[in-house]
């Protein structure tokens, strides 16, 4: 018989926070996998919301591509405050 | 390609040097994953086999105010070894694996719960001296160099300060209550009190995993640093609690400002890793069975969510 999926966990603290990924667990479905992440990851009223989402279902970027993948961003000094230079006597901007 | 793995390893070397996290895509030494894999999976059956000692005790909690305590911090210990499994399984490692490596007896887990839990006093002990040692052993991974490892001790000590104290309480009331509950608590705190010191491993001549270890700041203290911590720490505390810490040779040091304290018997510590502990084949067979007897339980709730999906993409 197949394993249980594996299922990664996003839980939000509380309302106004993102949903942050906080580990992962193994549940036969997505019913399962809310449950367990509640008694696993909010024993203590660390969270008002919870995703899972099928591991299987995250794309992620390769980290040994990183040069390349990030590179665009890179030499774009301009998209960043301290680019431009501004009179001292200009206080807040 | 030679190149390219050694500029691989310089850039893995500049990353733990700086104090960077090395996340689970990133590349690292095969070494590095391998022993990763051995102590967090470790770690985690650790946390599992842990919780037979005080399950123990559950039913025969002495008020429901012991029994709830008792309750959540057993499944305290299960959600621990939850974390520390799903932080291996990033290694490249299956949850099944990790299991059969544990049932088969071919990986560890700390060999403090080899032995049994024989009055309730026992709970007061574990929690006080085996997670107080616990605790020394684990602040200083909340910062290892391995991202997942890190983060899942994060919440790991967050959760145990309320292990510990739960303890001690359960030893104060016994300290204050009858002569009899006395002598069970100082009962228990002879029999806990060597193998919470032997907890923290072989000494430093002995340990053959330090150097490397402190390198990848998977320890960031040695051994014998962390028992002398442990060791400072709890001589207080059994003061308070009027309890004799069985060890003739232990004495302040005044020019150490710290406790002098006798040797272990290391002997003893190595027959039960090696399994002749009293209680091994209990645990063994308990995670066994539960594992055995559960199979049932795990295929079900997999048919029928198969069958669920299949009713939904019908
Ligand atoms: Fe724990
Ligand atoms: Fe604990």
């Amino acid at each position: 018989m197949k394993n249980w999926p594996l299922w990664e966990v996003f839980v939000r603290s509380k309302n106004g926070l993102e949903h942050r990924h906080c580990g992962s667990l193994h549940a036969s479905d997505a019913t399962m996998a809310l449950e367990n992440a509640r008694d696993v990851y909010t024993r203590r009223m660390e969270g008002v919301s919870i995703w899972v989402v099928p591991s299987s279902a995250i794309t992620a970027s390769n980290p040994d591509n990183n040069g390349e993948f990030f590179e665009p961003a890179k030499d774009k000094a301009y998209r960043h405050p301290t680019f431009y230079e501004l009179p001292e006597e200009l206080k807040h901007m | 390609m030679e190149a390219n793995i050694a500029e691989l390893e310089a850039e893995f070397e500049r990353k733990i040097a700086n104090d960077e996290k090395i996340e689970p895509k990133d590349w690292m030494p095969e070494k590095y994953r391998k022993t990763h894999i051995r102590q967090i999976s470790q770690h985690a059956h650790s946390e599992i086999v842990g919780m037979l000692p005080e399950g123990n005790w559950i039913t025969r909690a002495p008020s429901l105010r012991r029994k709830v305590a008792l309750l959540a911090k057993v499944q305290d210990e299960a959600g621990h070894g939850l974390y520390l499994y799903s932080a291996c399984e990033t290694l490249g490692i299956s949850r099944e694996e990790l299991y059969d490596q544990l049932h088969s007896g071919e990986a560890k887990y700390s060999s403090i719960f080899n032995y049994p839990t024989v009055t309730w006093a026992d709970m007061g002990a574990i929690g006080w001296l085996v997670d107080g040692a616990a605790i020394i052993n684990q602040v200083p991974l909340t910062a290892t160099s391995y991202g997942p490892y890190a983060r899942a001790m994060v919440r790991v000590c967050k959760e145990e300060s309320f292990h510990q104290r739960q303890g001690f309480e359960i030893m104060l009331t016994l300290c204050n209550g009858t002569p009899e509950q006395k002598a069970m608590a100082q009962d228990a705190l002879n029999r806990w009190w060597w193998p919470s010191m032997m907890m923290l491993g072989p000494t430093d001549a002995e340990s053959v995993h330090t150097e490397q270890s402190m390198k990848w700041k998977l320890k960031r203290k040695t051994n014998d640093e962390l028992r002398q911590q442990f060791v400072d720490q709890t001589v207080p505390q059994a003061d308070l609690l009027g309890l004799t810490i069985p060890d003739p040779d232990l004495k302040w040091n005044e020019d150490r400002k710290s406790y002098d304290y006798g040797d272990m018997d290391w002997e003893e510590f190595w027959q039960v890793v090696k399994g002749h502990g009293p209680c091994n084949k209990v645990r063994m067979d308990a995670r066994r069975n539960a594992w055995d007897k559960g199979k049932w339980v795990r295929d079900a709730a997999m048919a029928y969510a198969e069958k669920q999906d299949k009713l939904e993409t019908a």
